[in-house]
């Protein structure tokens, strides 16, 4: 008899997908997370592109899902170490990293109110920061704080244990192994964004105010560090003057081979967070190809393309230098114009792409294609892909393919 | 079931620093029981209200303490009614702590929830009887067939219909195809195999396929559907798979690309049957003689708002694909003229491979036209290419065989048409209505749905005839509950996007029917056991809420009864706020339960405190009000906020319940609506927004301004604004003075 029960590698948008539907037909599900909340990636975006709608609109309802149906056990700062057996009976050993308080925390914030630590924000990009003891956002599903081990003082200082009321803080908390018996896998862990660094021509991490398409959507967002308003880093400036630097990274045989299918989206739709802030700003998009496939995305390509302060250069930028005041001067090829350009701006986004994760799992016994995804080819039977762990693909896409996913693990589930 | 309430009130998280909790009690309803906690959620609080289960028989809990949406499994206690008041977010986290605005904001929001506790009762489910659980797959393409395949092999009984005489669809004309396989590596063209899935289909014992078969009617609803086939056939089908594809673009609209100029203008799909019938080898239409000189023109008829506005996704890799054929021959070349190479993801490598081959030339280029060249052959003219002329130059390029590269039209969209054309026709009258059935021609209908609403999925603003969902996060939700669409009917997609989409539609379906059989909605509400339960006697069959249901659940009986189909509802209530004789009702939610809690609402008779009650949608605003509160922003403290499931349930009556009594006004909060609304029941906030454009006759009948009563559309992130927008609205009303039924 096959445990009816599936394991779900990720909470982010595919794996919380995958795990809510698993669960309202009626299997148990095991979800592992490895951040302190789920939603992944998307719960950092502002909005969704073409759509101009909040991330955590769709969350919430499938926070609510989960809340109510009570079949989806959620191990979060864990991670899949093995999977071993077959089909219907796979005994998976999941390794936890310690939270250090417990789920009697109410997200009262008195932990975070006495802690004297303070640490860089991964949550924004270290553009931000927050306390040892956090709520990684004030929509974070489980809604409990975390205290960050790697510069919390520990017991030597302790003044959360005391602050806290409640008795939900254990700076003893250790590190877990546990193991679940499953009868069908879904991984779904995603991606990071490319390391923009690896570029040196962009000057990333070099350059003042060369920022990422990702940290551009926390600087957009009303719980980013700048509370929504776009501004650059150097010195706070309202970013008036901005460009988009297409395929940082993607289409690119010494970085990403692939397209990331989400970053001509992604830039037209931040070009819209500018344009809507500042009425007067200019915004330049420097492409190869702008590519919006689909029913919605290439009218909202249109839509700007008829906004006279937004202008598209098809040309692959060059070099990125520092130019006066904080100003960043962008060299590219004009392809229809022949020649080079060099323009400076208050702000470069560089569109950087999508690092599949595929190899995290190798651990665990899945293997990776040549370009970094999941070789499905290589799955053992009733082991999953879902989502951007699998190909390159926007949030649309990937609810599609994790719903697959959940339908072939249910097959696994009941042949055997 | 007697019901005994248990009211429990906790004093952590700073509640009892803000509010005299002793006061509390003495203020608020008497209830058999009621404790207070300093941790309720703590292990020993939670046994207190277990031992009051057992010992009192407290069966009905009012849990004053954090929002419902934390402490979830805490407070979760199987076969009882729990309530919860919010006085953590909604008092202590966001109003000054000790006045007597907060006091008096808790024992409201502790009466309101004793109040919904005393009328709301348990809900059983309802569960039809004799459900069926076949699933049925109109559409035998490659994402009709998957869609088979999947729910077949998860051991349901599948039926499958395909109008033409053979399963495969439109792969049946593909010469080859791009491989569907996750691996990008050669040989990056491969046979469709599509004889293998056709045969895997027709093997499959739990699949019976009907061909050359459409489908006649489809009444009832979902685990009860009767479908009868155009064969006469009758069916018993529990939910369904619309799978039924796409039309290429009308070519013949594209004269001004040369198609019908010459024979030797095609389009992709004729390009295949060429390549297909003549084993790889491309010809042209005119001669016979071997193409040695292809043009292709992207985008033909696409991202072109005189034609198709989107982009079907799929063509430029069909054309890097079909330049692979004229390559066959290496001798011969071919030219792709495009507006943006489209090859997303890891389609990629066809672009790459492409620009690798001499014999491939790509090149951007607005084509403006086609013309004779002489010989068969033809001019491509074009401007703003990459060929190193100044931009706005036009360039002329000679082929013997120009290959358009047009789009997907979904087979809903003729329908769509249709019927928008007829509802529209209608409004004209009688006589115009006449007419239209008259001269229009009837489109083929793919579900003759029995509907009140009309025989097909509803037109989606934007969506061009497509039956998608409008929503980023949930691709199945169609507007018609148990049926799903997948592949090209839903979205422009490719083959390999095509199967995941009627796998995952087929999972839908096999959910759907399981949520039937335990008496469960589906989603968003997928867990809810209650449903509208109509006293159907005292209906005066006005019809409003047949009409005004968004998923079309509700048909109606010869004298215009409505006739409530529960296993296609949604749960959101939309009929109870349509409902003028207040008839409609969930046992835990109807005009009579919000109304007595808007009732509940203490009126203080100082003209300066105002109060204003905000009906607050659950899924968007009232997240969006927590998370204020965990900001801990400030909040007006003369407003109290009321959890609607969708503010498309807000009855009119709510309005004279709470401005009779002296409320000073009413704001709704919910979601944005319009062609990109983001309601999760379709048009909640604008239903509840046009009732409100009717409420003046209710204000003026209490001699009261209408503008004491607003909306404003919110989205969950906008948790920074709201503070300000609300207390926007109550400084609006307090400049109309207090109400005067006040102290009445």
């Amino acid at each position: 008899m096959a445990e009816n029960k599936v394991l779900v590698v990720g909470g982010g948008f595919s794996g919380l997908t995958a795990a809510v539907e698993a669960a309202e037909t009626g299997a148990e599900v095991i979800l592992v997370e490895k951040n302190p909340y789920l939603g992944g990636r998307v719960t950092q975006l502002n909005k969704y592109f073409w759509k101009m709608c909040p991330p955590n609109c769709g969350l919430e309802i499938q926070y609510k899902r989960i809340k109510n149906n009570g079949k989806v056990t959620i191990y979060t700062l864990a991670q899949v170490e093995k999977i071993s057996g077959s089909e219907g009976n796979f005994e998976v050993t999941i390794k936890t990293t310690p939270r250090f308080v417990n789920d009697k925390c109410t997200a009262c914030n008195k932990c975070a109110e006495v802690c004297p630590v303070e640490r860089s924000n991964d949550f924004d990009f270290g553009m931000s920061k927050t306390k040892a003891a956090y709520l990684a956002h004030s929509q974070a599903f489980p809604a409990q704080y975390v205290i960050d081990g790697k510069v919390c003082k520990g017991s030597s200082c302790g003044a959360c244990v005391k602050a806290c009321p409640y008795g939900a803080i254990d700076l003893g908390m250790k590190a877990e192994t546990i193991t679940v018996k499953v009868g069908a896998v879904v991984t779904a862990t995603g991606w990071n964004p490319y390391d923009a660094t690896k570029m040196d021509n962009l000057g990333f991490g070099r350059v003042q105010n060369v920022v990422t398409n990702m940290m551009m959507e926390r600087l957009a967002a009303p719980n980013g560090p700048t509370q929504g308003k776009i501004v650059r880093p150097s010195d706070g400036k309202e970013v008036k003057n901005i460009a988009f630097v297409q395929c940082a990274g993607s289409r690119d045989e010494n970085h990403l081979p692939f397209c990331s299918y989400i970053c001509c989206l992604a830039s037209l739709k931040q070009a819209t967070y500018v344009r809507e802030q500042y009425g007067d700003s200019k915004v330049k998009v420097f492409y190869i190809d702008i590519r919006t496939p689909g029913l919605y995305e290439n009218r909202f390509y249109a839509k700007l393309q008829q906004d006279a302060n937004v202008s598209f250069l098809k040309g692959k930028v060059a070099k990125i230098e520092q130019g006066e005041n904080g100003d960043v001067k962008v060299t590219a090829e004009d392809i229809h114009g022949g020649g080079k350009v060099t323009e400076s701006f208050d702000m470069v986004v560089l569109a950087t792409g999508m690092e599949p994760t595929a190899k995290s799992l190798s651990g665990a016994g899945i293997k990776a294609t040549w370009d970094g995804f999941v070789d499905q080819a290589a799955l053992p039977k009733g082991v999953y892909a879902a989502g951007t762990v699998k190909a390159p693909v926007d949030v649309a896409r990937t609810a599609q393919d994790a719903t697959a996913a959940v339908m072939k693990s249910i097959q696994s589930l009941r042949r055997n | 079931m007697e019901k005994k309430i248990g009211l429990y009130i906790c004093k952590g998280c700073g509640i009892a620093d803000a509010v005299d909790v002793d006061k509390l009690v003495k203020n608020v309803k008497k209830m058999p029981v009621c404790k207070t906690h300093d941790v309720l959620c703590s292990a020993e609080g939670l046994q207190m209200i277990k031992g009051d289960m057992t010992s009192e028989g407290v069966n009905t809990m009012v849990i004053a303490a954090c929002s419902p949406r934390v402490k979830f499994a805490e407070f979760d206690f199987p076969g009882s009614l729990v309530e919860r008041a919010n006085i953590r977010e909604f008092v202590a986290w966001t109003l000054e702590a000790k006045s007597a605005q907060a006091q008096s904001a808790a024992e409201d929001y502790i009466n309101m929830g004793i109040v919904k506790a005393q009328k709301a009762d348990v809900p059983q489910p309802n569960v039809l009887a004799d459900l069926n659980s076949t699933i049925l797959v109109i559409g035998g393409g490659i994402a009709g067939m998957n869609a088979a395949l999947a729910g077949a092999n998860a051991g349901q009984k599948v039926v499958l219909v395909e109008k033409d005489a053979q399963l495969g669809g439109f792969v049946n004309k593909l010469y080859k195809k791009i491989p569907t396989a996750s691996v990008f590596q050669e040989p990056l063209i491969v046979d469709t195999e599509i004889e293998k899935t056709v045969k895997d289909v027709e093997g499959n014992g739990n699949i019976k396929v009907y061909k050359s078969t459409t489908v006649a009617k489809t009444d009832g609803q979902p685990g009860l559907y009767d479908v009868t086939l155009s064969n006469g056939e009758q069916l018993k089908i529990g939910a369904i798979v619309m799978a039924t594809g796409w039309k290429p673009y009308d070519a013949t609209k594209l004269g001004h690309l040369g198609y019908g100029l010459s024979k030797n203008v095609v389009t992709n799909i004729e390009l295949e049957e060429i390549a297909k019938k003549n084993n790889g080898k491309i010809v042209r239409p005119s001669d016979g003689k071997e193409a040695t000189k292809v043009a292709f023109v992207q985008c033909a008829g696409q991202r072109d708002p005189n034609h198709l506005p989107y982009c079907s996704g799929m063509c430029c890799a069909s054309s890097l694909k079909q330049a692979k054929y004229v390559r066959a021959n290496k001798d011969a070349v071919a030219m792709v003229f495009y507006k943006d190479i489209r090859t997303p993801g890891r389609t990629e490598l066809y672009y790459k491979e492409a620009q690798n081959d001499p014999g491939v030339m790509l090149s951007k280029a607005d084509v403006t036209g086609v013309s004779d060249a002489g010989n068969g052959n033809l001019y491509v003219e074009m401007e703003n290419t990459l060929f190193g002329t100044k931009t706005g130059e036009k360039v002329k390029v000679e082929a013997d065989l120009v290959v358009l590269a047009t789009g997907m039209v979904p087979t809903t969209r003729g329908p769509q048409e249709y019927l928008d054309g007829l509802t529209k026709a209608a409004g004209g009258g009688d006589d115009s209505k006449k007419a239209y059935l008259e001269q229009t021609p009837k489109p083929d209908y793919i579900l003759n749905l029995g509907y009140r609403q009309g025989p097909e999925i509803p037109s989606l603003e934007g969506a061009a005839g497509f039956a998608d969902s409008n929503f980023i996060c949930f691709q199945y939700e169609t507007r018609r509950t148990g049926i799903y669409a997948a592949g090209s009917v839903h979205q422009p997609m490719n083959m390999a996007e095509a199967i995941e989409d009627g796998q995952g539609a087929a999972f839908k379906a096999i959910q759907a029917m399981d949520h039937v059989a335990r008496g469960v909605a589906v989603h968003p509400r997928a867990w809810d056991m209650t449903y509208p339960d109509p006293l159907l006697i005292k209906c005066t069959a006005c019809k409003r809420c047949t009409e005004e249901c968004p998923f079309g659940a509700i048909d109606e009986d010869e004298k215009g009864i409505p006739k409530y189909n529960i296993n296609r509802c949604r749960r959101c209530g939309t009929c109870m706020g349509a409902c003028p004789e207040r008839i409609v009702s969930f046992k835990d939610y109807s005009v009579d339960i919000v109304g007595s809690m808007l009732k509940a609402i203490d009126v203080p008779d100082d003209e300066d405190e105002t109060r204003v009650v905000c009906l607050v949608c659950e899924n968007d605003s009232y997240p969006a009000l927590d998370t204020a509160a965990i900001n801990r922003k400030q909040l007006h403290p003369g407003v109290r906020f009321v959890s609607m499931r969708c503010l498309g349930g807000m009855n009119l009556v709510w309005v004279a319940d709470a401005l009779s009594k002296g409320i000073d006004g009413m704001l709704l909060l919910g979601c944005k609506y319009g062609e990109n609304y983001q309601c999760h029941f379709v048009k909640g906030s604008e239903l509840a927004n046009t009732r409100f454009s009717k409420v003046s006759e209710t204000l003026n009948r209490l001699q009261l301004e209408s503008e004491r009563v607003g909306l404003m559309q919110i989205a969950i992130n906008e948790y920074d604004k709201l503070p300000e927008m609300i207390n926007d609205f109550v400084e609006k009303v307090k400049e109309f003075g207090p109400n005067p039924f006040k102290s009445m």
